[in-house]
């Protein structure tokens, strides 16, 4: 019975929403309902595009283990706005509104990721060289954007330490109300789209024999997806094994493959351990800011413990 | 060998000796400090400048680079995988969590007793990560390069959630990404040692070899395999920690030299193993020239610009033949 | 002489070999036949060492292969493994030449290149002996793999189903150099075939096994009868005799 597990992840994950925001309130009441409410937000965001992009990103590719940032999304989403610094720097571009700053940075993306992406997939390329070529892309990423920060400030080594891990605590909010009207359009194409990606869950071939222009689809189902991996990076920065964790548990919970429960189980458990965690380590632990790291160490060390043991049956 | 393979391979060989040599005169003339080469034994200082400075610098890259090479083609041999490298399969990650923690426990510990730390911590970690790669389906070969990246992300993040709670963060940039231009004399003939487990690589070429057949044949014909792993585990982990210790981490050389050795040459070791390591010192001596003259008179770490050159090297490697993958 | 005294195999619960005994003279061709399962493979693989024995005792030339040092096994056994994957870009002249690894560790002498030489010329491979494995076909890889194994130049030698991969005239070919080096060279081959005629046309003793034990045991023509077959693999069929060699008619 999905549906009465999803009622469940809702509940579960609606407690910790109410958790973060009632847990330790204190002083001038409505100031950090406020403070918090924007975290909140963040956070949701956050959890919503790493889920979908996840399942979605899954599905396109027709394989469980790939993610987008494991793909190199997120490093390419970093380099991108260290392109558009060094390319545009002469011009004030650092000066410009934030907002339109991270439009102009979404686009790159898109068009970097498709550019990317879209060849290997139409050249059904192999999964291990895919996926090689993924790693690689993220580590070649990582040091363009390290190569271009140097570039541009020799000295400032701060920007080169570069942000490793996502930070929870400390979010954009200024680009808040933007990310939610793409987030937000996110989960309604990808619900319309639930059906289609169950059908490409069948493979190139099956997908196309049964209608679907599986070429035209990719590209924008990619395109999606770069756009919801930028809205979390932008949020937070990188997270690497976060999504492939929420996709993993998601599927044990709901046991199916089917987009219509897939979907939103990944998004509740990624709200159950984003905001949760948040909520446990700030009030229990006293030490938000680490969230980040433990999350890729559980998140990776489940994602071994899968691998190890689903790849043996 | 036949002849013909014989012939190019010394060809090769001659190539290759002069680009080391090229590259190695001009690392010793590349630098921010004043050195005239007119005036070098005239002027005691700039004597000084070249023994002190650009030759422990140049040798570095030099014995790094073959180093990291040679690891990377052992580390691709036990686990019968050509997609991995020490930096890749938690080697080098957990060399870091080795001198780490000994910074933590024991703060006034010696370079030399730091190095060894890091190594016996990377031997650990190499193990395990063979012991789990072993058991994994062969029929799907991209599953190990996978669980050792992942691998490697875990040991890399409780690293850095130790360094970050005793703050420590900045020293381990210094491990995580190689960088020549702390290097003096006095502070890398550790890396001599590395040079020394290339030898013992050699020497043991043809095993080596034998093992990448896999376990069956080297038994059939008569090597003693769990010996020979643990001694490739150990040529591995004593290479990439001495580089973790003295100048950090350079990814990809591992990874991209043996691969287009192979491709050239084949993977009978006796006969590339000379080449896998001069071109893994080329290929980190000319990053390391690139990154000191591209924002001259600053610095482009090397583990930078071998992210960045090595990188591509690989991508064009992988996609120029897809057929042989 | 391979002397397999009470051997029995197990892996967790799944009994394998079933308090085996046999006994292979030296000279000649042994071949182990039986369905998918029978424990062929693994017989093979403990002979071999390559597994490690668990119940009972095996000695070859009175060499017991669980205690007798490896390179010294690897002087009088050479074995073949089913499938091997050789996934090193390796000249068809350098894996035959790793044969010689247990006689000179490395080093390879003249004699040595001489032996390579005959091997390749034995299996048919000189022409394409500057290949890269990879480069050849699955049939001429097989090949390479058992002029490597040939090369090492053992008294016995053990192969797993090597005519996997092979067209008809390289398995005629093959089993043809075996039985000559079998009848000139005095060596002991003992080979899993799943081809019950070729067994019959080249071995000199078949051995056949089902369920992890050995049912049946004899020259080719005592044992492909119609009854033996059908014990061995559960169903009826005809046997012809042309030349003297006992054609097993199975297809229909």
């Amino acid at each position: 019975m999905p549906d009465r597990r999803l009622l469940c992840l809702a509940g579960a994950a609606l407690l910790c929403i109410v958790a973060f925001m009632t847990i330790g309130l204190r002083g001038n009441i409505g100031f950090v309902l406020a403070l918090r409410a924007m975290k909140l937000a963040a956070l949701l965001q956050v959890s919503v595009s790493i889920a979908v992009s996840t399942v979605i990103f899954q599905t396109v590719t027709n394989n469980r283990i790939l993610t987008p940032s494991i793909m190199g999304l997120d490093a390419l989403y970093l380099f991108g706005q260290m392109l558009l610094v060094f390319l545009l720097g002469g011009l004030g571009y650092a000066a410009l509104d934030a907002q339109l700053k991270f439009g102009g940075e979404i686009v790159v993306l898109m068009a970097l990721a498709t550019g990317l992406l879209l060849p290997m997939l139409r050249r059904r390329t192999d999964m291990g060289l895919m996926l090689l070529a993924g790693i690689i892309f993220g580590i070649l990423f990582r040091s363009l954007h390290s190569l271009l920060a140097r570039l541009i400030d020799p000295n400032d080594f701060a920007v080169v330490q570069g942000a490793s891990f996502a930070n929870f605590n400390d979010v954009r909010t200024d680009l808040l109300a933007f990310a939610a009207i793409l987030t937000i359009a996110g989960i309604v194409i990808a619900w319309r789209a639930r059906h289609v990606l169950d059908v490409m869950a069948l493979g190139a071939d099956t997908a196309t024999g049964l209608g679907i222009s599986w070429s035209r689809t990719v590209t924008g189902l990619l395109l999606l997806v770069s756009a919801l991996v930028a809205v979390s990076t932008a949020l937070v920065g990188p997270v690497a094994f976060f999504g492939l964790l929420v996709v993993a548990l998601a599927e044990r919970i709901v046991d199916t493959r089917s987009h219509a429960a897939l979907m939103p189980a990944t998004m509740l458990t990624a709200v159950i351990i984003l905001v949760g965690g948040q909520t446990l380590f700030q009030h229990a632990l006293g030490s938000s800011s680490t969230l980040g790291v433990v999350i890729e160490f559980v998140g990776g060390f489940a994602f071994l413990v899968l691998l190890v043991f689903g790849s043996r049956k | 060998m036949s002849i013909a393979a014989a012939k190019q391979s010394s060809k090769t060989g001659w190539i290759a000796g002069l680009m080391l040599a090229i590259l190695f005169v001009f690392s010793l003339c590349v630098g921010v400090g004043d050195m005239p080469i007119s005036r070098l034994f005239s002027d005691g200082r700039a004597l000084e400048l070249l023994l002190v400075s650009r030759l422990p610098r140049t040798l570095a890259a030099i014995l790094a680079g073959a180093g990291l090479a040679i690891a990377g083609l052992i580390m691709q041999t036990l686990a019968r995988n050509r997609y991995v490298e020490p930096s890749t399969a938690g080697t080098a990650q957990s060399a870091e969590l080795g001198i780490l923690l000994v910074t933590l426990l024991l703060p006034s510990a010696s370079l030399l007793f730091k190095s060894l730390a890091a190594s016996a911590a990377a031997l650990l970690g190499t193990s395990l990560f063979l012991m789990t790669a072993h058991r994994l389906p062969p029929t799907q070969p991209f599953l190990v390069p996978l669980f050792g990246l992942v691998y490697g992300g875990v040991i890399g993040a409780a690293v850095t959630f130790v360094a970050w709670r005793a703050d420590l963060l900045q020293y381990l940039s210094v491990w995580t990404n190689g960088d020549f231009s702390g290097v003096l004399r006095g502070r890398y003939e550790l890396l001599w040692l590395g040079a020394l487990m290339v030898v013992v690589a050699w020497i043991v070429a043809d095993r080596l070899t034998i093992m990448a057949l896999g376990r069956d044949a080297s038994i059939g014909l008569g090597l003693d395999y769990a010996r020979m792993l643990q001694l490739g585990l150990i040529i591995v982990s004593v290479i990439s920690a001495l580089s973790v210790v003295v100048v950090g981490m350079i990814p990809f050389v591992g990874l991209v030299v043996p691969n287009i050795v192979s491709r050239l040459m084949g993977d009978n070791m006796r006969g590339t193993l000379p080449f896998v390591a001069a071109s893994g010192a080329i290929l980190v001596l000319g990053c390391d020239i690139l990154g000191r003259l591209l924002r001259y008179p600053y610095e482009i770490p090397v583990g930078t610009m071998m992210g960045c050159v090595g990188g591509l090297i690989f991508l064009w490697l992988l996609f120029r033949r897809p057929s042989h993958v | 002489m391979i002397r397999i005294e009470n051997v029995s195999l197990r892996h967790g619960q799944t009994q394998i070999l079933h308090d085996i005994s046999l006994t292979i003279p030296k000279g000649g061709i042994t071949a182990l036949v039986g369905p998918n399962g029978a424990g062929k493979s693994s017989l093979l693989s403990l002979i071999a060492r390559l597994q490690p024995l668990q119940a009972g005792r095996i000695s070859v030339d009175g060499f017991p292969v669980d205690t007798t040092p490896n390179r010294d096994l690897a002087r009088i056994l050479a074995i073949l493994r089913q499938d091997s994957i050789v996934t090193s870009r390796l000249r068809v002249r350098e894996l035959v030449g790793f044969g010689r690894f247990p006689h000179g560790r490395g080093r390879l002498t003249p004699d040595d290149y001489a032996i390579i030489d005959q091997s390749l010329q034995q299996f048919d491979l000189t022409d394409l002996s500057d290949r890269f494995i990879e480069t050849l076909s699955g049939g001429q890889r097989q090949r390479a793999l058992v002029a490597m194994a040939f090369a090492q130049g053992t008294d016995y030698l053990l192969l797993d189903e090597p005519l996997n991969n092979l067209d008809m005239y390289f398995a005629r070919e093959l089993m043809r150099s075996l039985r000559r080096i079998a009848d000139e060279n005095g060596k002991t081959i003992v080979i899993v075939l799943h081809d019950i005629n070729q067994a019959g046309a080249h071995a000199d003793r078949i051995v056949a096994m089902k369920a992890g034990r050995i049912v049946a045991d004899g020259t080719p023509s005592d044992l492909l009868t119609p009854n033996t077959l059908q014990a061995i693999f559960g169903f009826e069929m005809r046997v012809e005799t042309f030349d003297d060699t006992p054609v097993v008619l199975h297809f229909r």
